[in-house]
C-alpha cells in the first residue's frame, strides 16, 4: 500500500512536469496561441485552488463554498504589499515575501472562521463560507487605500473622497482595484507552486495528521471514541486549505498588472468545487486534470463558437459518469486488474 | 480500588427515563456483563460512560478518578475504549490505517515533520506499522491489513473494532454486542479472544450481549437492566437462574 501511494504520487508529480515541458516546447516552437499562453498562469491558479479545496471537501469531508473569497484575500494582501514595496525591494525576494503574506493572511482568515464554525456538526461551514466569500468580495470592491508622506490611508467610501497629501498615490482604487502590480507571476512559478501544493497536500494526507483527518471524515463518533480531537483536525485541514487558496490568489494577482474582485465571485467558488467533484473527491491528480481540462477547453473550443457551451456541458456529464457511475467504476477496475495481471506475467 | 464505579446514573430523553438510578461496580481485571431485553437502556449506559451523552445526575469514577461529564475524547484519554453496536469503522481507510489512527496518541510527530518527511516521520510510522500489525495478528487480521475496512466481512469488522479500541491502550474496554451477527463457531472463537485480551492486555472488560452462551461462558458477574432500571446483579449463574430475570426476558 505504501509503495502504491508512493508510485501514485510520483505519477502526479511526473504528469505536472510533463505538462510543463510540453507547454514550454510549444511556446518556444510557437505552436500555441497567445490566448492559450495567457491562460497558463490561471490554469496553475485553478489547479492549486482545486487541490487545496480537495483537502477540505475530499479529505476532511466538509463543504466550503467560499474558496474564491480566500483567494481574493491572498490576492489583495499580496498585491498591496507588492505595490507598497515595489521600489524598495528587489523582484525575487519581494515576490517570495508576497507569496508568504498572501498565504498567511488567507490562512489567518480561514483559522478565524473555522474556530466557531467547525465546532458545529452539519453543513454550517458551507453556509458561512458562502456568506464570507460574498462579504469579502463586496468589502474589497469598496476598499480604497492610498499612501502619502504621512503614511497609509484607508477608506470604504467613494474612492474620490479620499484626500491624499503630498507625494500621495492610490494603491487600491475602489471597484477599479489595484493597478500597476508588478507582473512577477510566470508559468514556471505557477508550476513550482502547484508542485509545492501537491507536495504539501499529499504528504499531509499520508501522515499521522492526515489519518486523523480522514478518520474524522469517515466516522466522527468513532474518531472521538479513540481520542481524536475533532475540532482541532478539522480546523487544521481547513486552515491549510485556505492558506493554499491564498497562494493561488497571489499567483493570479501578480499575473496581470491590474486586479479587481470580479473573478473572486460565487461562480468561481462553484467552478473550483466542480473541478474537485469531477476530478474525483479525494483524488488530487483528478482535481488537477479537471482544472486544466475544464479551464483550457472553453478557449480551445472558441473556433466552434455556437457549440462551445454545448460541448462543455457534455464533457461535464461524461466526466461525472466516468468518475461516479457504478458501471464506469466497475469497468475501470476491470481494466486496471487486466493491466496488473499482464505485468505479473511479464 | 474499583476499576469502574457508577453511582445513581440518570438520563431522560423528554419524559422517558432511559437510564434511572443506575449503579455499577467493577473490579480490576473483571469480565463483567450488562444484559437486558431490547430497549432496556444498555447502549445508553455505554454512551453515558463514554461521554456521548451527559448524565442528568450521577457519578462515574474510573480508578477513583471522577470522569463524569467529560468529553468522549478526554474519557478515552483517561483509559476507556469502546466498540459500537452498529459498527463504526473508518470505512474508506485500510484495516491497518484504522488501527494506526487509534495509535495516534502513543506515537507522536509534528504535522510539519509529516509534510516534510523528516527522519522522525519514517521512524514513527515504522514503529506504528509494527505495533498495528502485532495487534492485528492477535485477531488473525494481519493478512488483510491492506483491505479497505468497509469491504471486510461483518465478523471481521467487529473484530477490527476491538483491535482499534485496544490500540488506544485502555484500562477499561466496553464491548457493545461483540457477537452480534456471528455464527456459533465464530462466537466460540470470539469468547477465546476476549479471554485472551483480558489476560494479555491487562484490561477490564464490560460487555453488552444477547448471546447467553457467550454471557454464561465468559462473564464472571452480571447486571441486568430492564426499562432503564437495574433488575438485579451478582454472580452469572445466580443471576441467570433468577426468576425475575427470566420473567423480564420471556414475559409471564
Amino acid at each position: 500500500m505504501k509503495k502504491k501511494i508512493f508510485k501514485n504520487n510520483m505519477i502526479t508529480y511526473a504528469l505536472i512536469i510533463a505538462f510543463y515541458i510540453v507547454m514550454q516546447v510549444m511556446i518556444t516552437t510557437g505552436s500555441i496561441s497567445s490566448l492559450l499562453q495567457g491562460l497558463l498562469v490561471p490554469l496553475c491558479m485553478y489547479a492549486i485552488a482545486a487541490v487545496s479545496l480537495n483537502l477540505v471537501v475530499g479529505f476532511s469531508g466538509e463543504l466550503s463554498l467560499g474558496h474564491a473569497g480566500f483567494m481574493c484575500i491572498g490576492a489583495y494582501a499580496s498585491a498591496i504589499f507588492s505595490r507598497v514595496t515595489e521600489d524598495s525591494l528587489p523582484d525575487l525576494p519581494r515576490f517570495l515575501i508576497a507569496i508568504l503574506i498572501g498565504a498567511l493572511v488567507a490562512g489567518v482568515f480561514g483559522f478565524l472562521i473555522g474556530i466557531p464554525v467547525l465546532r458545529l456538526r452539519g453543513d454550517y461551514l458551507a453556509i458561512v463560507t458562502l456568506a464570507f466569500g460574498e462579504i469579502i468580495k463586496n468589502l474589497f470592491n469598496v476598499l480604497s487605500l492610498g499612501k502619502d508622506n504621512e503614511g497609509l490611508h484607508v477608506s470604504f467610501n467613494d474612492a474620490a473622497v479620499m484626500e491624499l497629501g503630498e507625494g500621495g498615490e492610490k494603491i487600491v482604487d475602489g471597484a477599479l482595484g489595484i493597478t500597476g502590480t508588478p507582473r512577477d507571476s510566470s508559468f514556471t512559478i505557477g508550476i513550482i507552486l502547484l508542485l509545492l501544493t501537491v507536495f504539501i497536500v499529499v504528504n499531509l494526507v499520508n501522515s499521522r495528521t492526515g489519518r486523523a483527518i480522514t478518520a474524522i471524515r469517515d466516522n466522527r463518533i468513532a474518531a472521538e471514541s479513540i481520542g481524536l480531537n475533532v475540532t482541532k483536525y478539522k480546523l487544521m485541514a481547513f486552515t491549510i486549505s485556505t492558506t493554499l487558496a491564498g497562494v493561488a490568489g497571489v499567483l493570479y494577482a501578480h499575473n496581470l498588472s491590474s486586479l479587481t474582485v470580479k473573478l473572486f465571485n460565487y461562480n468561481t467558488s462553484i467552478l473550483i468545487l466542480v473541478f474537485v467533484v469531477l476530478g474525483g473527491i479525494g483524488n488530487v491528480r483528478g482535481s488537477i486534470i479537471a482544472a486544466i481540462v475544464l479551464t483550457a477547453l472553453p478557449e480551445l473550443l472558441r473556433g466552434m463558437a455556437n457549440y462551445r457551451m454545448l460541448i462543455y456541458a457534455l464533457l461535464l456529464i461524461v466526466m461525472m459518469l466516468f468518475n461516479w457511475a457504478p458501471a464506469a467504476i466497475h469497468f475501470r477496475e476491470r481494466i486496471k486488474s487486466k493491466f496488473s495481471k499482464k505485468q505479473e506475467v511479464v | 480500588m474499583k476499576m469502574l464505579e457508577v453511582k445513581n446514573l440518570c438520563i431522560s430523553f423528554g419524559g422517558l427515563h432511559a437510564v434511572d438510578r443506575f449503579d455499577l461496580s467493577i473490579d480490576k481485571g473483571q469480565l463483567y456483563g450488562l444484559i437486558g431485553p431490547n430497549g432496556a437502556g444498555k447502549t445508553t449506559v455505554f454512551n453515558l460512560l463514554t461521554g456521548v451523552y451527559k448524565p442528568d445526575e450521577g457519578i462515574v469514577k474510573l480508578e477513583g478518578k471522577d470522569i463524569t461529564g467529560l468529553k468522549t475524547t478526554e474519557i478515552n484519554k483517561a483509559g476507556v475504549a469502546r466498540t459500537f453496536q452498529n459498527i463504526r469503522l473508518f470505512k474508506e481507510m485500510t484495516v491497518l490505517d484504522n488501527v494506526k489512527a487509534a495509535l495516534h496518541r502513543s506515537y507522536r510527530y509534528q504535522t510539519l515533520t509529516g509534510i516534510l518527511r523528516l527522519p522522525a516521520y519514517y521512524k514513527q510510522e515504522k514503529a506504528m506499522d509494527e505495533k498495528a500489525l502485532e495487534l492485528l495478528e492477535v485477531f488473525d487480521l494481519a493478512g488483510e491489513s491492506e483491505v479497505l475496512a468497509g469491504n471486510m466481512p461483518y465478523g471481521k469488522q467487529r473484530k477490527l473494532e476491538i483491535v482499534r479500541a485496544l490500540a488506544t491502550n485502555p484500562k477499561l474496554l466496553l464491548l457493545d454486542e461483540p457477537a452480534a451477527g456471528m455464527n456459533p463457531q465464530e462466537t466460540g472463537e470470539l469468547m477465546e479472544t476476549i479471554r485472551f485480551v483480558r489476560d494479555n492486555f491487562e484490561v477490564t472488560i464490560l460487555l453488552i450481549e444477547h448471546d447467553m452462551k457467550l454471557v454464561s461462558g465468559i462473564c464472571e458477574e452480571l447486571t441486568v437492566l430492564n426499562f432503564g432500571e437495574e433488575l438485579t446483579h451478582g454472580k452469572t449463574t445466580e443471576v441467570l437462574n433468577n426468576p425475575e430475570v427470566i420473567k423480564a426476558y420471556l414475559g409471564e
